[in-house]
């Protein structure tokens, strides 16, 4: 295998993809899309198979998010497990290998950091020639070095966005890995170097659509809106669940979106409805380098589970920007999961559980300080899950005949955190409250041990955009195997 | 008076990145909308939600859906130690019993 690295160049966007899918029987007017919305979560081989036998030009894989969390990307590790991801790639590579399908891959490992996409680049490498795959595979590294991003921060390059804090120096020194969500612009590279497979880092989830439209002249706007009801996969037909495969079909004024899966359909509702999923403004759709309008988007409902859409415009940015994602480490926890039956305790526990808090100070002295740590109770039947937003009345919920009781300890180290939570489980098993009876014990701890170290705790510190000039030097491209064609230039 | 979850078709949360929570109704059918419509306004979510009425973002209504859609940028981050609810899925709930005048 051999690797080299290239940086994109000026004007690549504008290179003709080679002909993609055996038998494009549409031609050189529709480009024929297979969307896994979420690499490793499965979906029935059945409905791969309707789509190979519909044909295929590109296989879009998002295999990420921010959704899953800042864990991922603070630790980098893999959001599902390499069982998993292999099974569903061997499958949809194979698919790519009768139909002559591209695959485009973005947000390897969930986080799409360099490690996650080298990681899923051996697992690709490792099935191709079983899957009979003989094209050359790419990778595209969009973690950035934190040099990078001080550089466009020191030269006014950073705009603030929806954390509505400004972005310090010290924010980007102290973010464990900081990634930017490339748009279609570093596949279009890729595959003008006569790519089959291009793994990527963290993307736009609908740069893998947009891509192939792009080079071959098809409209940005169409391309992106399409992107936008496959990458949820099974999200956008009835009925709704995300463990499926969509497929649609661009053409050059429209795109049809339909459910290879028999049993589903789309309809124009569950369809358009699906441009409200995730998003804040269901009429635009912001990206790098612009922004999808979706305000004259129509759609039509055809025959046979199908909807058509048309209208969808791509309105580009005078300045290109991407968004970064960045993870730091906030702190270390520990946690006990106990269940309180005893309906004296659970009525007074809003007393109860301050003065435990005040006890465990006490308790600690100078030895570990408040700062250091912090005590979260959470009380799953009564409000664990919306806290002070909880409509229903403290009295009417503590009425409740039993409450699981979540110990959530943070601390400043594990060591901190695992001594705080062993002495808030101790005082809360043996807390005398008014009237208490059950002096054997207050809590029905399940497990031995009754703490667990959770891992480390993250929280995103970086969700800024960045104005960029020169993409060709934001992100690598790199060849990670020529497979058995030639036609590659390296 | 009919509570909301009683005829929505769709009440749900979920997050817009890690930094807002957006939040959707579809209603089945026009009356049924409109009146939704009247029952969920700025001021009304602001209350539920325990914001102030600046921080309802992107309040937008779609006629051919039959949607109400609104954001709320979080207390917490998603993620972050003292987070609740990474996804955002389950901040709908003050939404349930919302009463609409039928």
């Amino acid at each position: 295998m051999t690797v080299s690295h290239g940086h994109l160049e000026p004007g690549a966007h504008k290179r003709k993809a080679r002909t993609l899918g055996h038998d494009r029987t549409g031609g050189a007017d529709e480009i024929r899309f297979l969307a896994h919305g979420m690499l490793g979560y499965g979906f029935p081989e059945s409905t791969l198979e309707n789509a190979v036998s519909k044909g295929i030009d590109v296989v879009a894989i998002d295999a990420g998010s921010t959704d899953i969390g800042p864990y991922y990307l603070g630790a980098d590790v893999p959001f599902v497990s390499d069982a998993m991801v292999r099974r569903d790639l061997s499958l949809l590579i194979k698919a790519a290998a009768e139909t002559g399908a591209t695959v485009l891959i973005g947000s390897s490992g969930g986080s799409g950091t360099r490690a996650q996409t080298l990681r899923l680049r051996n697992i690709v490498l490792s099935l191709v020639d079983d899957a009979n795959f003989t094209r050359p595979v790419f990778t595209i590294d969009t973690e950035l070095d934190p040099e990078q991003v001080a550089r466009a921060l020191r030269s006014g390059r950073i705009e603030t966005f929806e954390t509505a804090s400004d972005l310090t120096e010290d924010d980007v020194r102290g973010a464990a890995h900081i990634v930017a969500q490339m748009g279609p612009e570093p596949y279009i590279e890729a595959l003008g170097r006569g790519a089959g497979i291009v793994i990527g880092g963290r993307a736009w989830d609908v740069s893998a659509f947009v891509a192939v439209p792009a080079m071959e002249g098809f409209d940005r706007g169409l391309a992106a809106h399409l992107g936008k009801m496959l990458e949820c996969g099974g999200q956008a037909a009835l009925p709704v669940e995300g463990s499926d495969l969509l497929y649609g079909r661009l053409f050059r004024d429209h795109f049809v979106v339909e459910a290879p899966n028999p049993d589903k359909r789309c309809t124009v509702h569950s369809v358009a409805a699906h441009t409200f999923y995730e998003k804040q403004d269901p009429y635009s759709l912001h990206g790098p380098g612009g922004t999808v309008d979706l305000r004259d988007a129509t759609f039509t409902q055809l025959n046979d589970g199908k909807v058509a859409v048309s209208g969808s415009r791509w309105v580009p940015d005078r300045q290109y920007r991407l968004k970064l994602e960045g993870a730091r480490l906030s702190g270390y926890r520990h946690v006990c999961v106990a269940g309180i039956r005893e309906q004296r305790m659970i009525h007074q526990l809003p007393d109860v559980l301050p003065a435990i808090q005040s006890r465990l100070e006490q308790n600690l002295g100078e030895r570990i300080k408040p700062s250091e740590y912090t005590v979260n109770f959470r009380k799953y039947g009564i409000d664990g899950v919306l806290g002070e937003l909880e409509p229903q009345s403290v009295a009417a919920l503590t009425d409740a005949h039993e409450v699981g009781l979540v110990i959530d300890v943070v601390a400043d180290s594990a060591a901190i955190a695992e001594s705080v939570c062993a002495l808030v489980r101790s005082l809360t098993m043996h807390w005398a409250y008014p009237g208490r009876i059950a002096t054997g014990g207050n809590l029905a701890v399940p497990f031995s041990p009754a703490d667990f170290a959770a891992p480390p705790v993250y929280e995103f510190s970086i969700y800024h955009l960045m104005a960029v000039d020169d993409l060709s030097q934001t992100f690598d491209l790199a060849l990670a195997s020529t497979g058995r064609e030639s036609e590659v230039t390296a | 008076m009919t509570r909301l979850d009683e005829t929505a078709t769709v009440i749900r949360s979920k997050n817009a990145g890690p930094f807002v929570v957006t939040f959707d109704v579809f209603l089945p059918d026009q009356v049924t909308y409109d009146a939704a419509c009247d029952a969920l306004t700025v001021p009304t979510l602001a209350e539920l939600f325990g914001v102030a009425e600046t921080e309802i973002q992107s309040f937008v209504t779609h006629d051919l859906v039959r949607a109400i859609k609104f954001s709320i940028p979080r207390r917490h981050s998603s993620g972050s130690s003292q987070d609740r609810d990474v996804y955002g899925a389950q901040q709908y709930a003050p939404l349930l019993g919302v009463e609409l005048a039928l």
